[in-house]
């Protein structure tokens, strides 16, 4: 197992330096000359060339120690992003400044997703062929046609601005819970349908299995059969689907930060993605390509821990 | 019948499954009487009700789309078929135990079989949890598993299909079961598995008293094992006796075919007989007797075509449904 870890942990290092390389590329190729952009169009050749050496863009791109690209991974290995094109900040800084706002919005979001629609599952798929499941699944499929944007205009006019349950927009002044609450509650109602419907699947998947008949032929009640024989089977899919999504967690919510105007990692990269700052769009990108491979190694590992016979080797 | 000595007793059982194509009729109108400490073998080709009929006297047919519709299952003094879910699961696995033909899947995977079976123990047995190990240790040791302090904390895909349905033994009887349902427990293994498995059905019957419900195709078996014998045929039994002169005096129709497709000692070579034509299906089974189609004695039979005879005695203590067996008695 320690010798699987680290076999994995080394493939880890040809994927992110793929991922390094195709960024790289990308942003050279169509990125265009970002020098205009940082000094003005009324800047005389002399400041452009100041810009051009500050940020190493009159180097090689390839084939020598010190090339654009060379520096670029030694940068990224050591973290340092280098400043932002449009405020000169350290980029670092930025991330480490927004991951608090991001996180306080998609953890508990997360949680409540994978919490509520698991067990929901468990209750829909033992109720299967009856009433009751029939509505869960016309809602679940309701749930999921309807876009995201309106479950946040829906929540924001008539939760927030109507209603006065929650503020309508960030401020500084209000603590984490205050903001972030009907964020996650909007998240939680538009995941949820789509959540739910895919465990129900698996867990119907798994109740056709017979050892479900043996525990049932055993005595045990529905409740335990399908929280102890039932759910530790269908942890797998489980698995795979919930923490593939942590890496998301921390890339933020686009819509939502967007929106209750959160200062996330989502905002940031809207912002960036708006103001053309490439820097931190790369810097981003980075992280999430290391947060990825680093969870799935994690998946294999829980793979390994729920069920014995996988093993890893 | 009488009613001295019997443990269980299946009365006019019609369990339906109500699917989208229409009511599929599973079980229709079965009654049969299971003795104490005795084997009764429940016969009859694949999804002719047999399974149906024994989950449903362990009320666990899918409900929805299954359901009894009908009858009652007299057990220990109990109707079953009345009771609360909460009552049932007191008897499940407790006072009825039930063995399935998958030995493979019937385990859970990803719990050891220590765990699984300590699980039952505990459910229904006042016992401290290291008291249900030993029980557990005790009850592998008993189905013949070798080092059972070590099997215990093996998970399933570790041991061969054999072990696994000693597993499931050990399992059904950790409780002393009046009555072990064998749902065809050895058709998925192989030949002297089988004997082995059977053999130790034959010894835990001896030392615990239990009746034995056995559910098979294999005629072989019920010639060795069973005491008496239901035949079933399309969802209903058409014959119902001892193992003896079902053997040495088929009845019905069906019976006698049956025993005619059966390979026999000193079987000089020729072509086994057959029955000709296939099972109907439960969605279309045919008006009168559902076995007239096939039927070499009442195919052109008015009668067989359009009403369907009720299993009734004829010659002592041997019960058929079949037009012609007044006939038979006669004969």
């Amino acid at each position: 197992m320690t010798a699987y870890i680290i076999r994995r942990l080394l493939y880890t290092i040809p994927i992110v330096f793929g991922v390094l390389l195709i960024t790289f590329v990308l942003f050279n190729l169509v990125g265009g000359d970002v020098t205009d952009q940082i000094a003005g169009k009324a800047a005389s050749k002399e400041t452009r060339e100041e810009i051009r050496q500050e940020y190493g863009w009159d180097k090689p791109l390839f084939l020598s120690w010190d090339s654009q690209f060379f520096n670029y991974l030694k940068n990224a290995v050591t973290f340092d992003f280098g400043r932002s094109w449009e405020d000169r900040e350290l980029i670092i800084d930025k991330i480490k400044r927004g991951a608090g706002p991001s996180l306080s919005l998609t953890i508990p979001m997360f949680i409540g997703t994978v919490v509520i629609s698991i067990s929901l599952a468990l209750i829909v798929a033992f109720l299967r062929g009856t009433i009751i499941d029939a509505l869960a699944v016309l809602l679940c499929v309701a749930g999921m046609s309807i876009p995201f944007l309106s479950f946040i205009l829906f929540g924001q006019y008539f939760l927030a601005f109507k209603w006065g349950l929650f503020p309508v927009f960030f401020r500084p002044d209000l603590s984490p819970p205050q903001y972030v609450a009907l964020p996650v509650l909007i998240g939680i109602a538009a995941g949820l349908g789509g959540n739910l419907r895919f465990y129900r699947t698996v867990m119907l998947d798994e109740m056709r299995n017979d050892y479900v008949r043996t525990a049932f032929a055993k005595g045990l009640s529905t409740k335990r059969v399908l929280f102890k024989h039932v759910l530790k089977n269908s942890m797998i899919p489980i698995i795979t689907q919930v923490v593939l999504a942590i890496p998301f967690l921390f890339l933020g919510s686009l819509l939502l930060e967007r929106f209750f105007g959160i200062p996330g990692l989502g905002y940031l990269m809207i912002e960036a993605i708006g103001a053309r700052d490439f820097q931190v769009i790369n810097a981003m990108t980075y992280i999430g390509a290391i947060l990825f491979v680093i969870f799935n190694l994690i998946t294999d590992i829980c793979y390994c821990l729920v069920d014995p016979r996988i093993t890893l080797e | 019948m009488d009613d001295d000595g019997i443990l269980l007793s299946v009365k006019n059982l019609s369990t339906h499954f109500f699917t989208e194509d229409g009511i599929a009729k599973a079980v229709q109108d079965v009654s049969f009487s299971i003795k104490k400490s005795k084997t009764f073998a429940l016969v009859g080709e694949s999804g002719c009700g047999k399974s149906v009929t024994a989950l449903s006297i362990m009320r666990l047919v899918p409900e929805p789309p299954g359901k009894i519709v009908a009858g009652k299952i007299i057990f220990e003094g109990r109707d079953l078929s009345v009771l609360s879910e909460k009552q049932m699961r007191s008897v499940r696995g407790n006072k009825i135990a039930m063995i399935f033909q998958e030995p493979m899947t019937s385990l859970n995977p990803v719990y050891t079989v220590g765990n699984q079976i300590v699980e039952a123990i505990k459910l229904h047995q006042k016992k401290s949890t290291s008291q249900a190990w030993a029980d557990a240790v005790g009850m592998l040791r008993k189905v013949g598993i070798a080092d059972p302090e070590r099997r215990i904390n093996e998970y399933p895909h570790q041991l061969s299909g054999g072990m696994r349905q000693r597993v499931m033994l050990a399992m059904a009887v950790s409780c002393e079961p009046a009555l072990l349902i064998a749902d065809e427990p050895t058709t998925a293994l192989d030949v002297t598995i089988q004997a082995q498995i059977l053999d130790l059905l034959d010894e835990l019957q001896k030392q615990n008293g239990m009746s034995i419900l056995l559910i098979t195709h294999d005629l072989g078996i019920v010639a060795e094992r069973a005491d008496s014998v239901a035949v079933m045929y399309a969802s209903r039994i058409v014959e119902v006796a001892d193992s003896q002169s079902l053997f040495a005096e088929p009845l019905h129709p069906y019976t006698q075919g049956l025993l005619k497709s059966l390979p026999r000692l000193g079987f000089s070579g020729r072509r086994l007989q057959t029955i000709s034509g296939n099972v109907p299906e439960p969605l279309r089974f045919p008006a009168g007797c559902k076995f007239h189609p096939r039927c070499p004695v009442g195919c052109n039979d008015k009668r067989c075509q359009t009403v369907e005879p009720k299993l009734r005695n004829v010659k002592g203590g041997r019960y058929v449904a079949c037009w012609y067996a007044k006939e038979y008695e006669e004969k």
